[in-house]
């Protein structure tokens, strides 16, 4: 199996101490510079949560499909690692931005969901697909074929998401407030720099995270290591039933 | 003594396919199966709504559900036999492309598909359907039952080959595929409503496209994965 050594945590403090910086700056930007939208008043504040949610969620599906293109041409398993994190961090950032959508919903149109909004039935969709990565990874216990199975459903539903929403697009009439429209950028100067910095801070929370899973993940597999030589059980691990990726250390 | 060529492509695909069109004409198991399920559920709708006619948008979702939950059980049968009887290890061994077990898999399961999907739709348009279709109107749901079921078959046939490894099979092939068939289903539901509503109507040209693009992607995604399902 191949190996994984190197050291996930090494930026985590830098990336932590930014994400707190930058998200509260823009939580700061959005209640105190950005002005009250003038049909929806307060409400709309979550619209600086909830579309770069959204557009994160997105591009952590997309990475978890171009990293497991990666592990298919390299079989290096820290590729299977970064894959499976993306995914598993993306959907549970596309639970909040469908939670924090369905709000929105309830705010400005009087329900929890709308079955005419494209991009909200879309993420559902995306959603229900990605929610079978787990239970997949977990059915298969063979580690190299379960890292090659979960990358080959990443890449298939990596170029699924495109494709869904232009079906769910043609299929819907628009209702949803576009946050930019197809000349260029509707939104006025204030609330573009708020929303921006948002954007960023939720990236950058993104990237935080799934740093964070990777480290403490290579730690405990690494402590699992210790004890074993300590104890003289040998270099492998026992086998275990798990969805996440098994990692090897020197 | 001289060397015996690997078969091609072609030849090989030709000897699976033979292989499970073989196995199914003569001990039928899945066609039975796919087309006894959708005259069951019509019946079940039927009661189900309480009405004794439908049409139009109704009429498009009742047959295209019924359509998709039968194409499950043809998924979900897909590579079972090769899996248990050890056929699968048997086609690693042979010196022939993978490609081509991809190929007869799913040429295999759109057949399948094909047959159901014509008996279902004659069915439903005695038991259920209120309007009575036009010939234009048959021959442009036909071309969709066509397209439909290519699409079908090709996510089918890269479910199918995912979900043989794992252990719960039947599971993982049903909420891998269906999430996976909705896009196709938007299609084809919206492009059958006209023709099955009252006083007809004609096929919407975009409807058509997606499908073709759904096919297309799926074609190459298969096409580019399989041979990774099918490693060891």
């Amino acid at each position: 199996m191949p190996t994984t050594n190197s050291l996930y945590g090494r930026r985590l403090p830098g990336y932590a101490i930014a994400t707190a910086i930058v998200l509260t700056a823009a939580i700061g930007l959005a209640f105190f510079y950005a002005p009250i939208e003038a049909d929806q008043g307060f409400s709309q504040k979550i619209f600086y949560i909830h579309v770069p949610l959204s557009i994160v969620t997105l591009g952590g599906f997309v990475f978890g499909g171009i990293f497991a293109v990666q592990y298919l041409r390299s079989g290096e398993s820290r590729h299977d690692l970064r894959s499976y994190t993306a995914i598993h961090q993306g959907l549970v950032f596309c639970t909040g931005a469908l939670i924090t959508g369905s709000i929105w919903g309830k705010a400005a149109w009087g329900q929890w969901w709308v079955w005419d909004e494209p991009t909200l039935v879309s993420f559902l969709i995306v959603f229900l697909l990605y929610c079978t990565y787990q239970p997949l990874r977990f059915s298969i216990e063979d580690p190299e074929r379960q890292a090659r199975y979960a990358a080959v459903f990443a890449v298939v539903a990596g170029i699924f998401v495109p494709l869904n929403f232009l079906a769910v697009r043609l299929a819907s009439p628009l209702i949803h407030p576009r946050v930019f429209s197809n000349s260029g950028d509707s939104l006025p100067g204030d609330m573009r720099i708020a929303f921006y910095t948002a954007l960023v801070g939720i990236a950058l929370l993104f990237i935080t995270i799934c740093k964070y899973e990777m480290s403490s993940k290579h730690s405990r597999a690494q402590l699992a290591a210790l004890r074993r030589s300590i104890s003289g059980e040998g270099n492998e691990p026992a086998p275990a039933r798990s969805a996440a990726p098994r990692i090897a250390v020197k | 003594m001289s060397a015996t060529r690997p078969p091609s492509t072609l030849s090989a695909t030709h000897a699976v396919l033979y292989k499970e069109l073989t196995l199914e004409r003569r001990a039928p198991q899945t066609l039975t199966a796919m087309a006894l399920f959708c005259a069951s559920v019509f019946v079940i709708f039927h009661f189900a709504l309480d009405r004794n006619e439908i049409e139009g948008a109704l009429a498009a979702g009742v047959l295209w559900v019924t359509l998709t939950l039968a194409a499950l059980l043809g998924i979900g049968r897909s590579f079972v036999a090769d899996r248990e009887e050890g056929g699968l290890d048997g086609f690693l061994l042979a010196p022939a492309p993978r490609t081509a077990l991809l190929i007869a898999k799913a040429t295999t399961l759109l057949i399948f598909l094909l047959i159901v999907g014509f008996f279902a739709a004659l069915i439903f348009s005695v038991l259920l359907l209120g309007p009575t279709p036009n010939a234009t109107q048959w021959a442009s749901l036909a071309l969709l039952i066509l397209l439909a079921d290519l699409g079908i078959a090709l996510v089918g046939t890269l479910i199918a080959g995912i979900a043989i490894q794992t252990r719960a099979r039947d599971l993982i092939t049903s909420i891998l595929a269906l999430p996976l068939l909705i896009p196709l289903l938007i299609a084809v539901t919206k492009a059958s409503e006209p023709l099955l509503s009252v006083g007809g109507g004609t096929l919407a040209g975009r409807w058509l496209a997606l499908l073709g693009l759904y096919d297309l992607i799926f074609g190459l995604l298969a096409y580019a994965l399989f041979d990774y399902l099918v490693e060891d």
